[in-house]
């Protein structure tokens, strides 16, 4: 895919992109519906990514619980309980 | 040619027949940029180079709110160019601002009366320049050992532009401040997509407010100010981390309480007497914190990359720079960290400017290089992390191994 890659990017420097946002792939488990419907309304999914593999459980509760309290992210407690699942079993530690 | 984006160009090909598929992940489509392997994996693998609408391609954290660092490349340079320039947004709502349509308006409870300003009033007013660095409180956050959660950056959050415009204390006169004004808050136009989300507002301290330097800027480089980087003004504060630069500034409000919003409150805060720090903002203080303010000293590495081979008698270089006191030196050494040999400085473009520095290389064989900055207080760069919570001012000494042949 190196190739294809060079060949993309070479494009990209002669057109003017967009500010398309390019869909972030998250690994497909139970839970990435609730994932992609609950965190991906306000963040682009690549921020779940990033931080993989470090965070432990107990992070990834906080995480989510920041994202509920501070930010006031609209997640019911069935929801924020699969979604905490769900960054556990994919990008935890 | 017809002027095409991204998504007309993925779906034109795609029509076309074009043999290579859809790419069906954003890793899979652009260019990787070059990382440090200290970064997460996780920020290794999702991190790629693309280009924001009027920018080159940089190194892509996260798409929305976008967070794109510069590659280390353009840190050759003291002046960084506005289209390689760090993009770095807390909220994903970012309205595109017609001059025509934007009033600043200025009051609060602290004040003595209330005004509102035209792109065309503030470029009436004295116009001052000044060439300082923007650096993200949390550059360098992703080689924080152990791990911290939040952006991931890598060395590019950050970068050194000539910028042009009014300065606030002229602004605040418009209005007056009452004695007991202990602060100046600020909101951009820039939203949440939550309405239940903090708003990004900051406060800076009056004393700083009103220093001759700190701006309300119009231009970068001697252009107009980018979409991206605030248009149609910002603030500027040389010295401060770029948390209090609020983009797309539209008011203004002096205020005799500590402002108590989330971004104040809660975040970019650092344990005290855990730092250096000369500049204190102290009607924030609590007894376990208070908030970032000037910039650590640091340095970088920019003329090669990591493993890089090069030629006895050819330059070493980079960029060091500090929260506005100024450099005095920066060293090198080659046995880590026995002996140092100073380097030659470039330029002074200013106390609030990145500072160029070079050092030709004499010794042959393959070596782990590192620089290390001083300013002309006294502070220096860390050996080892300090650690803090939110993963800010990492300062520690940047190295490399090189081989000279």
């Amino acid at each position: 895919m190196r190739t294809m890659s060079i060949v993309f990017f070479a494009a990209l420097l002669t057109i003017p992109a967009a500010a398309d946002e390019q869909p972030v792939e998250l690994k497909k488990a139970p839970g990435l519906d609730k994932v992609e419907a609950n965190c991906g309304a306000c963040h682009s999914l690549d921020y779940i990514q990033m931080n993989s593999p470090f965070p432990t459980a107990a992070v990834w509760d906080a995480a989510v619980t920041k994202m509920i309290k501070a930010f006031g992210a609209p997640i019911d407690d069935a929801d924020a309980a699969v979604i905490k699942d769900y960054l556990k079993q994919n990008y935890g530690n | 040619m017809p002027r095409l984006n991204r998504r007309h160009f993925l779906g034109g090909s795609a029509a076309a027949g074009v043999t290579w598929a859809l790419p069906v992940s954003s890793t899979a489509q652009a260019a990787q940029p070059e990382l440090s392997p200290a970064l997460p994996l996780g920020v290794r693998t999702s991190a790629v180079l693309d280009a924001l609408p009027g920018k080159k391609p940089l190194i892509k954290l996260s798409y929305r709110p976008p967070n794109y660092e510069t590659p280390i490349e353009y840190f050759r340079e003291a002046i960084t160019p506005n289209d390689a320039f760090f993009v770095r947004y807390h909220l994903a709502v970012i309205p595109r601002i017609e001059a025509e349509a934007w009033k600043l308006s200025i009051g609060g409870e602290g004040a003595n009366g209330q005004a509102e300003l035209t792109l065309q009033d503030l470029k009436a007013m004295p116009a001052v320049e000044v060439v300082a660095v923007n650096q993200c409180s949390g550059n360098r956050r992703g080689l924080f050992q152990p791990h911290v959660t939040g952006v991931e950056w890598g060395y590019g959050a950050m970068g050194c532009a000539r910028w042009k415009g009014a300065r606030l204390k002229d602004v605040l006169d418009r209005v007056g401040l009452k004695k007991e004004t202990i602060e100046i808050v600020f909101d951009g136009a820039d939203g949440p997509i939550v309405d239940k989300t903090p708003d990004f507002i900051k406060s800076i301290p009056v004393w700083k407010a009103l220093e001759e330097t700190t701006l309300i800027a119009y231009e970068m480089n001697g252009q107009a100010l980018p979409h991206l980087h605030g248009y149609p003004a910002r603030l500027v504060v040389p010295g401060w981390t770029g948390t209090y630069w609020m983009k797309h500034l539209v008011s203004i409000k002096a205020t005799t309480k500590p402002e108590a919003s989330f971004w104040m409150s809660a975040a970019y805060r650092i344990p005290l007497g855990k730092f250096p720090l000369v500049t204190r903002f102290t009607s924030q203080d609590t007894a376990a914190n208070t908030p970032i303010t000037e910039m650590v000293v640091n340095s970088l590495i920019t003329s090669h990359n990591e493993g890089a081979e090069l030629k006895a008698g050819s330059a070493l270089g980079g960029i060091a720079w500090d929260g506005g006191y100024g450099i005095r030196s920066v060293e090198v050494s080659s046995d880590g960290g026995k002996t140092w040999v100073a380097a030659t400085l470039g330029a002074d473009l200013g106390r609030y400017a990145f500072r160029t520095w070079s050092l030709p290389l004499a010794d042959k064989g393959r070596q782990t290089v590192m620089a290390r900055a001083s300013n002309v207080i006294g502070g220096t760069q860390t050996a080892e992390l300090i650690s803090n919570p939110a993963g800010y001012h990492h300062n520690v000494m940047h190295s490399l191994s090189l081989t000279v042949i």
